[in-house]
């Protein structure tokens, strides 16, 4: 350990005080971190998901689960549809996220309500297209601890379909909920001009990350329980 | 800062740069899910089961590039001092293990059920006949039909103690 830091001066100088080592703030280093320990959680459910699909012999086709769209007729069956939408919607959210955060760094007000504005109504859409999702399938008999589907091979299936589909997609939602009202606290605060007084936008930053690991754990959500 | 101009300069040449770059990180990530939906369509009519996990191994290259894509440019990993990207992406490696150990285990209780649990196996051959007509239902959508699947709803319900005997 010695030998490399001596072997190149600049990490010893790096790591010996006077500037952060990071180079970064120390909220956003956190963020970081809090973001990696959600990382974990949100693997810990996928991957019991994944655990119990495999250690079963049969399972609903998604295709057949998630295939109802909003004011489509009786009968007519859209699989993936909707839910491409709702991804669209996400990864849109996010590009106006990172817009935002662009328009921060160079101390752009408008630019910056602006962007947080398309974000918070991205974030709203998803939000509604969720809940339609949610009220619809209940409708259809699913809900925690009852599974109206059938395994794709038409055999009986068990209610773990439904159980993890409502808790993870569930969790998520909860993300993306709080997502939308911390995206909401930095409108108000840019609003009062309270990142102008402060000179920096780090903040918007903060909360950026934060929305796009929402994005992110999407893009495992959708693919795992849509896709595959 | 001593020299404005410059600085200017330089500023507006990393405006360009960075919007550049969100351009291009925004298309990727709709390519890749427009890919990702294309193969999804693909599968829905493809019953042979070794294509089908081809495809499964397809979207998930897919779908690690879109989070490295998320990651890297838009959440800024890449721009960030290397220690703080290995602080972050070591801990995270152990999802290698996690995911392989998990998913492993996952099929040996399986295989283990199979072998040694016959009502297990026997369960998850048998198939329900009643839910047949309930999709039969759902296809041809009049009202009749509807009452119909209300029904069969109900008898679902009745169902359900079976169903947990099962599990």
């Amino acid at each position: 350990m010695s030998t490399s830091t001596t072997a190149s001066p600049n990490e010893a100088k790096l790591w010996g005080g006077g500037k952060s080592p990071f180079n970064l703030e120390y909220g956003k280093v956190m963020m970081w971190y809090f973001l990696m320990s959600d990382a974990f959680t949100f693997g810990a459910f996928l991957i019991s998901y994944g655990t119990v699909r495999f250690s079963t012999n049969g399972w609903p086709d998604s295709n057949q689960v998630f295939r109802s769209f909003p004011f489509a007729p009786e009968g007519v069956h859209a699989p993936l549809v909707f839910v491409s939408i709702m991804t669209f919607i996400l990864i849109v959210s996010s590009v106006t996220m990172v817009l935002a955060v662009h328009a921060g760094h160079n101390m752009d007000k408008k630019g910056v309500v602006r962007n947080m504005i398309l974000t918070i109504i991205g974030g709203i859409a998803f939000l509604s297209c969720q809940a339609w999702e949610w009220n619809h399938l209940f409708h259809e008999g699913a809900w925690w601890g009852s599974n109206p589907f059938l395994n794709a091979d038409g055999t009986a299936s068990s209610t773990n379909f439904t159980n993890f589909f409502f808790t993870i997609t569930g969790f998520h939602g909860f993300h993306v909920f709080s997502g939308v009202l911390i995206n909401i606290i930095m409108l108000i605060m840019t609003l009062l001009d309270k990142f102008e007084q402060r000179g920096h936008y780090l903040m918007i930053e903060k909360a950026g990350l934060y929305w796009h690991f929402v994005d992110l754990v999407w893009v495992f959500v959708f693919t795992i329980f849509y896709l595959l | 800062m001593s020299h404005p101009h410059n600085a200017d300069a330089n500023h507006e040449a990393n405006n360009a740069a960075v919007m550049a770059e969100i351009k291009k990180v925004t298309i990727l990530l709709s390519v890749l899910t427009i890919v990702e939906l294309i193969l999804g369509f693909w599968m829905i009519g493809i019953s042979s089961a070794s294509l089908r996990l081809a495809i499964k191994g397809v979207i998930i290259i897919l779908m690690m590039s879109k989070a490295f894509y998320i990651v890297a440019y838009f959440m800024h990993l890449k721009h960030e001092v290397k220690n703080l990207i290995m602080t972050i992406i070591v801990p995270l490696s152990l999802f290698v293990w996690f995911i392989g150990a998990f998913l492993w285990d996952g099929s040996s209780f399986k295989n283990l059920r199979n072998t040694y649990n016959p009502y297990f196996k026997e369960q998850s051959t048998i198939k329900v006949e009643k839910k047949e007509s309930e999709h039969g239902a759902a296809t041809h959508g009049t009202e009749k039909h509807e009452a119909v699947k209300h029904k069969s709803g109900a008898g679902e319900v009745k169902q359900k103690p079976a169903d947990e005997k099962y599990y």
